[in-house]
């Protein structure tokens, strides 16, 4: 069956369908992965978005779950150049063409990907519509388009009531989830830490009630100024003195929460391949990233100093406080999508919450 | 500045002549590395003992010794050019030994000059099969554990330790013979007691067997800051025990998800940051198909055909980062010369898929084994570029120009089922094929795959080109099916052969429903920044992003293919000169080739590079989207020359000597009508079509005769016959493929060779120089030793030659190249060939003579005259100095090849020597061709009865410098009947100790053997001259290559031979 993409600034894109055949409305991006399609699809911080591959075949490894960010999928829909007609790999469990469908999510292959990333790269992030009707009212669909707008990403894709992770070994951690991946998680408790994850509208003070050890702020979807309450709660957290280590829009929040600002970048960073400079030791990394908003540089609140940077567009990607154990990265060191090499500023978060339990 | 204030003069090392294994990747890696070097600011001085490159250009390097690439040569350019630092690591593993023995023997140390890039000690980690291991069990990375034992009870001690399956490999037996893979006790048992009896030092090697594995390479970068990224990762089709040189690759990895390809990406990095490598590096992988498992096979610390594919497949240039990585930059710090805007410490992400397929010389060497293995055969390799993997794929097969441009082989369709399933174990050149037949005749995948252990993902892509082909029979002219076969790669003609129709009217339905070419960017981001990079490959999407407006006049150059034996690297130093010389008139170039080994396949070369198929139908789509001046196709070997119809076709000039007059060039009726008008003498000959009319017209012309086809490069199919048997096989042979062109039976005379390039600028010619081959005619004048200046040639037959030249030129309207040449029989010149193109000897007599050919002839065809450009007609009065280029063989790659030299090429490369005089070059020739005698002091000479009188002056020669000759009974007795000694030795059938032992125990210093005619002799020979060359015994099967080597060894010690610069010549 076909299916269409109509995009806001009214450019047509049609393909076959795959997936689920309903109609949907999403913000449309692209990322550069050549694998991690997975890890892609369940990673909350894609909620609300249309995701488009660069990389032409996708589908070749089939799907294994014990590889998803999440519960579920998360993104509205999947683009792609061309959907294998098998997965092969040992531990595929089934077709990605089959786990779309469950998960009700609809796609198109066999659309010119280059020519939708070059639109996307020129004219920025757009909003645009996925169906399989072939009488749309074009008219009617390009308003209904300009006028989407994705609200509480982050309620949504948070976990619902408070959830406990690894043996209560050397450290106790307290997550606060904001729509993060679970690679965050398996992250900290193969560093022996005992992670208790919050949800996204705990209270400051019940997290701190509990001393932790240290506090992680996780990624998420969205605009940061969008989180509102969130964003108070979180400078308590900052200001607590227990070691904080955030990722991606726990990072953004961080420096809203200390009275920095954030701006939305024309097509954001989504890829495996992205340098970022250790400012401290000039040494570069290569980072996972996913990401459509950036703190401001020139904006930066008193007493906080740039940590990382990005190599190609030297926009932040991370912050360290002066006086402050907090610390935080605007990349993915939890990779999965993605290179392991920012592993260590797990290590680093584990020293710097020092000596033993509850010390 | 280079961020090392202290590096100023940096001596860069080539590679040396080609040989299977060692490429044109290293001509690219090393032209890159001195461009940026120079960028720098650097002085470069270069060595390399190969003429025919790019990177020997005295505008290349600051200063160009094309001399023997071994330790003395590099001491002595060293003390006489006191350089600072040493670069080793883009010149392949040649250049690294040396490196290392200079390093190791104190001479660098002593003469304060550095290693640039990785240093010696991460050189020997990494290459240091004992350092190696200590290296990867010091991080915990896996490799396959192996032991050298010399019992059955050692032999299973191991094992058990270790897990079954495991390899058992022979010590010291030819060719691996006596070894296996044991799978249980049994087995075990069975295969060491085997191994031990035949090996002759009753030892084998117990290895962990990983056959099967998938092989997944990376391309990593590290700079001396520490910062790592890897530039490619690719799998090959092939699973683990085909040579990855002689596997059809992948770029990026299809059948890894993250988890793997995030685990081998880190133990990549770990691996070269434990070594410390400061440049590019290459690391191999074996991972189990269904197990996280995996071990490292190799490293190499250093660029590689590997990484010159990942440049090409990326757009990443691994040479170029590299060299400014040792000159102290930090891989942050060197810009993306692809974006402009990124670094170089990013990793490159691809929006396409690439397939690299190899090419090997199997229609060369028809006795050869086709088997594959861990023995590299593949001369060259092609690439191809395309959204998906089906088009990739279709697109590389047609660019290896065998006859073939599907997965349709026509040979294989008229086997059994039974047949082609028994195929299926075969790994050789024609497995992909004969999966593809497989399927076909309906068998299972799964059955393929647990024959081939190729991954199921492969598998099902050939199966999805199966079912096109049927779809295309029943729907072919259907636009939506005819859409689809395009975007996986079907051409026109193969489309219109299933489907019943014409080309013409596919094409016309494509055109109907817009079913056209479009053309994406190489960009290395996949279009998440800009590029400006005019790198381009063709697919079938709906954007073009190709900029056609320009507002100079456009010309089309196209490229020369895969490096193959009697059309190389040589071709593609004349394409990068003509697209270089053109630029300079302002013309705009667009280059289509599709090695991705080569200097022209790089994106800064032309302005704008197409990377795809030289076949019809794939310029055709360039030329009506460019919409081109006109196109050259004179450098570009036969692979151009022969688009030159398709071309016309097009309503495309082919700027220079005219299509008619280049076939007027090789029509026997036109060329002999232009011979007699020009009242030049040539051998007496016929054209057949059938083996009768050849025994016929051989029996008129008397024997010995010529047989070949024409149209072909390099003699491919030429023989000499000198019965009616022999023209029935050889005109079987030549038979094998279908002949469009009458097949030529020329009387062969038995004389003196030469050879001149010319250039001509429709008025008179340019003649650089004279060549004289020193085998006489008969051998092949790529596999002749050739001479500039001429050494026994009378000024008369000179003034011949280039009377001759003039006159030919004219009578065939040349306007550019032309290559003649000449046989001097009985006192009288004759032509024996004229190709109105360059030829594989433009570079050398260019560098040689000083005399910038290729740019001369690319001028001389945009209408200015040669003294115009500054130079006079005739031929130009000869150098001083004498310059010897010799054939260099890769045989011990090809079992089962035949080695002697006939009229069809054989050589894979060559070496220059140049000197003063005519002896010491001859001896500089030799040493770089790889002849290091004496050892023992020790030749074996057998030779058939026509050549026992000639080897009596030979061998007196020989015993005079104190060698020994050792022949068996006919040509022993023959000797001493005259006066000679001579040693006897067994024949083979005589029992040991024989010739056979004496070779393979390495005693011989040279083995010297002519080829017979009698077969039962000539099978005895053949066998010498096999355990010869695969025991790295020089082997020589002509008279006159001895005489040659006599003539040098003789002089050996006269002479200075110092190093020259040719910038100075």
């Amino acid at each position: 069956m076909k299916g269409y993409l109509l995009l806001e600034d009214g450019h047509l894109f049609t393909g076959q369908s795959i997936g689920s055949q309903k109609e949907v409305i999403c913000e449309i991006v692209f990322n550069t992965s050549m694998t991690g399609y997975v890890e892609l699809l369940t990673d909350p911080s894609y909620a609300g978005q249309g995701v488009v591959m660069t990389y032409p075949l996708i589908g070749n490894y089939g799907v294994c779950f014990e590889d998803q960010e999440s519960r579920r999928p998360w993104v509205s829909a999947f683009l792609m150049r061309e959907l294998s007609r098998i997965p092969s790999n040992f531990r595929s469990q089934g077709s990605l063409a089959d786990y779309l469908k469950e998960a009700d999510i609809p796609g198109l292959q066999g659309i010119d990907t280059r020519a939708l990333t070059k639109l996307l790269r020129e004219k920025g992030t757009m909003n645009g519509m996925i169906t399989t009707d072939e009488n749309f009212n074009r008219e009617e669909a390009l308003k209904r388009i300009a006028d989407y707008k994705h609200q509480g990403l982050v309620q949504r894709t948070s976990c619902k009531a408070v959830e406990h992770y690894g043996d209560d070994l050397q450290k106790n951690v307290a997550l606060l989830d904001l729509g993060g991946k679970s690679s965050i998680v398996q992250c900290l408790v193969k560093r022996g830490c005992k992670v208790t994850v919050y949800p996204c509208d705990t209270p400051a003070d019940v997290i701190l009630a509990t001393k932790p050890d240290g506090i992680m702020l996780s990624n998420g979807p969205g605009d940061p100024k969008d989180c509102g309450p969130i964003i108070d709660e979180v400078g308590k957290l900052v200001r607590s003195g227990i070691p904080l280590f955030a990722i991606c829009l726990g990072h953004q929040l961080v420096a809203l929460a200390a009275g920095g600002s954030t701006h939305k970048l024309p097509y954001g960073h989504r890829g495996s391949n992205h340098p970022v400079r250790d400012t401290s030791t000039g040494r570069t990394y290569i980072s996972a990233q996913n990401h459509g908003y950036v703190v401001d540089s020139d904006k930066l609140p008193d007493g906080v100093h740039v940590a990382f940077e990005n190599v190609n567009d030297g926009t932040v990607e991370g912050l360290e406080f002066d006086t402050l154990p907090v610390y935080t990265v605007q990349f993915h060191p939890e990779a999965s999508a993605g290179p392991h090499d920012t592993q260590f500023l797990f290590d680093r978060f584990i020293a710097q919450m020092g000596g033993g339990k509850n010390a | 500045m280079p961020k090392n204030p202290d590096i100023h003069r940096v001596v860069v090392l080539g590679s040396g002549p080609i040989i299977i294994g060692q490429a044109a990747e290293f001509d690219y890696a090393g032209t890159q590395a001195c461009r940026a070097l120079q960028e720098e600011g650097i002085e470069v001085i270069l060595i390399n003992s190969n003429p025919a490159t790019i990177m020997t250009d005295k505008d290349i390097a600051d200063k160009v010794y094309i001399e023997p690439l071994n330790a003395e040569t590099v001491r002595k350019v060293i003390e006489k050019e006191k350089p600072d630092s040493i670069l080793p690591t883009l010149g392949g593993q040649n250049a690294l030994n040396l490196a290392m023995e200079l390093k190791e023997s104190g001479f660098l140390d002593e003469h304060h000059v550095r290693m640039l890039g990785t240093s010696a000690e991460a050189i020997k980690n990494a290459e240091d099969r004992q350092a190696f291991k200590d290296t990867l069990d010091r991080i915990g990375e896996p490799y396959a554990t192996s032991k050298v034992v010399n019992t059955v009870e050692d032999a299973i001690e191991f094992t058990e330790s270790i897990g079954y399956p495991v390899v058992i490999r022979p010590a010291y037996t030819l060719g691996g013979t006596g070894g296996g893979i044991a799978h249980n006790l049994e087995e075990l048992k069975a295969i060491t007691h085997n191994g031990l009896r035949l090996s002759r030092v009753t030892e084998v090697l117990v290895e962990r067997y990983i056959g099967g594995w998938k092989e997944i390479e990376y391309e990593v970068m590290r700079d001396s800051k520490g910062n790592a990224v890897t530039i490619c990762n690719m799998e090959n089709i092939d699973p683990v025990g085909v040579h990855t040189g002689d596997s059809i690759v992948v770029a990026p990895c299809q059948t890894l998800g993250d988890k793997e390809h995030q685990m081998l990406r880190t133990a990549a990095l770990n691996i070269i940051s434990e070594l410390k490598i400061e440049g590019g590096c290459n690391v191999q992988f074996a991972l189990h198909p269904t197990s996280f498992e995996y071990v490292v096979i190799e490293v190499n610390p250093r660029v590689s055909r590997s990484s010159a594919l990942a440049s090409k497949a990326t757009g990443y240039p691994i040479a170029k980062v590299a060299s400014k990585v040792a000159l102290g930059f930090g891989l942050d710090e060197i810009k993306n010369a692809i974006t402009g805007k990124t670094y170089a410490s990013f990793e490159p992400t691809l929006d396409y898929c690439v397939v690299k397929f190899p090419k090997w010389p199997f229609d060369k060497f028809v006795t050869a084994k086709r088997t594959l293995g861990t023995q590299m055969k593949a001369t060259g390799e092609v690439m191809s570029i395309s959204p998906s993997f089906e088009g990739a794929l279709m697109k590389s097969i047609r660019s290896l120009e065998q006859n073939c441009t599907s997965l349709m082989l026509p040979m294989l369709s008229g086997l059994s089922d039974e047949d082609i399933k028994k195929r299926l174990h075969n790994i050789d050149d024609r497995r992909l094929f004969v999966i593809a037949e497989a399927i076909r005749r309906g068998v299972d995948l799964q059955e393929i795959n647990d024959i081939t252990k190729i991954d199921m993902w492969f598998l099902d892509r050939i199966k999805a080109l199966v079912e096109m082909e049927d779809l295309l029979r029943k729907h072919g002219t259907d636009p939506e099916v005819l859409s689809k076969a395009k975007y996986m790669g079907f051409i026109d003609v193969d489309i219109a052969k299933l489907a019943g129709v014409t080309p013409a009217q596919i094409k016309r339905i494509r055109m109907e429903n817009g079913i056209v070419a479009a053309y994406k960017m190489v960009d290395t981001c996949a279009a998440e920044f800009a590029a400006a990079t005019p790198y381009y490959y063709s697919c079938y999407e709906s954007e073009n992003e190709v900029d056609t407006k320009s507002d100079k006049k456009k010309i089309l150059v196209l490229g020369s293919g895969p490096i193959r034996i009697g059309q190389g690297i040589e071709f593609d130093y004349c394409s990068v000169h003509c697209v270089w010389a053109l630029k300079k008139c302002g013309y705009e170039t667009i280059i289509v080739n599709n090695n991705p080994e080569t200097v022209s396949t790089d994106f800064d070369v032309a302005d704008k590079l197409y990377f795809e198929p030289l076949t019809p139908e794939d310029v055709a789509n360039i030329v009506e989207l460019e919409k081109p001046y006109g196109a050259v196709v004179q450098f570009g070997g036969q692979t151009a020359i022969k688009l030159s119809q398709a071309l016309r076709d097009m309503n495309v000039p082919v700027l220079g000597t005219s299509a008619e007059d280049v076939d007027a060039a090789e029509d026997r009726k036109k060329f002999d009508a232009i011979l007699e008008q020009c009242d030049i003498p040539r051998p007496a000959g016929a054209t057949v079509f059938t083996t009768e009319e050849a025994i016929a017209a051989a029996n008129q012309l008397g024997y010995p005769v010529l047989v070949r086809p024409s149209y072909v490069l390099g003699g491919q199919g030429m023989q000499i016959a000198f019965s009616d048997q022999e023209i029935a096989q050889f005109m079987a042979i030549i038979n094998m493929t279908v002949q469009e062109h009458p097949i030529l039976v020329d009387k062969y005379l038995m004389g003196k060779e030469l050879e001149v390039d010319a250039v001509c600028d429709g008025v008179d010619v340019l003649i650089p120089g004279i060549m004289e081959h020193l085998e006489r005619a008969g051998v092949h004048s790529g596999d002749s030793i050739s001479v500039y200046p001429p050494q026994s040639i009378a000024q008369k037959h000179q003034d011949t030659i280039v009377d001759y030249t003039r006159r030919l030129a004219k009578a065939l309207h040349v306007k550019g190249m032309i290559n003649i040449q000449f046989i001097i029989y009985d006192d009288e010149v004759y032509i024996i060939e004229v190709n109105p193109r360059s030829s594989r000897t433009v570079p050398y007599i260019s560098k040689i003579t000083g005399v910038p050919i290729v740019a001369l002839a690319t001028n001389a065809i945009f209408g200015k005259s040669i003294p115009e450009q500054g130079y006079e007609y005739g031929l130009i009065p000869a150098k001083k100095h004498v310059a010897v280029k010799l054939p260099v063989f890769s045989f011990e790659k090809l079992y089962g090849a035949e080695i002697s030299l006939g009229p069809e090429m054989k050589s894979t490369g060559e070496v220059l020597g140049l000197a003063e005089g005519f002896s010491e070059a001859l001896h500089k020739a030799f040493i770089g061709g790889g002849y290091n005698l004496p050892k023992n002091h020790k030749i074996i000479a057998t030779v058939k009865d026509a050549d026992k009188p000639e080897l009596v002056d030979i061998a007196r020669r020989f015993i005079a410098l104190g060698y020994e000759i050792y022949s068996t009974s006919g040509t022993c007795q023959f000797l001493n009947e005259h006066g000679v000694k001579a040693t006897p030795v067994n024949k083979i059938e005589q029992g040991t100790p024989n010739i056979l032992d004496m070779i393979l125990e390495g005693q011989a210093d040279l083995v010297i053997n002519t080829p017979t005619h009698v077969s039962k002799q000539n099978r005895d020979g053949f066998l010498i001259r096999r355990n010869a060359v695969e025991t790295g015994t020089p082997c020589i099967t002509s008279l006159d290559t001895a005489t040659a080597l006599l003539t040098s060894l003789e002089h050996a010690s006269e002479g200075d031979r110092s190093v020259i610069d040719i910038a100075q010549i």
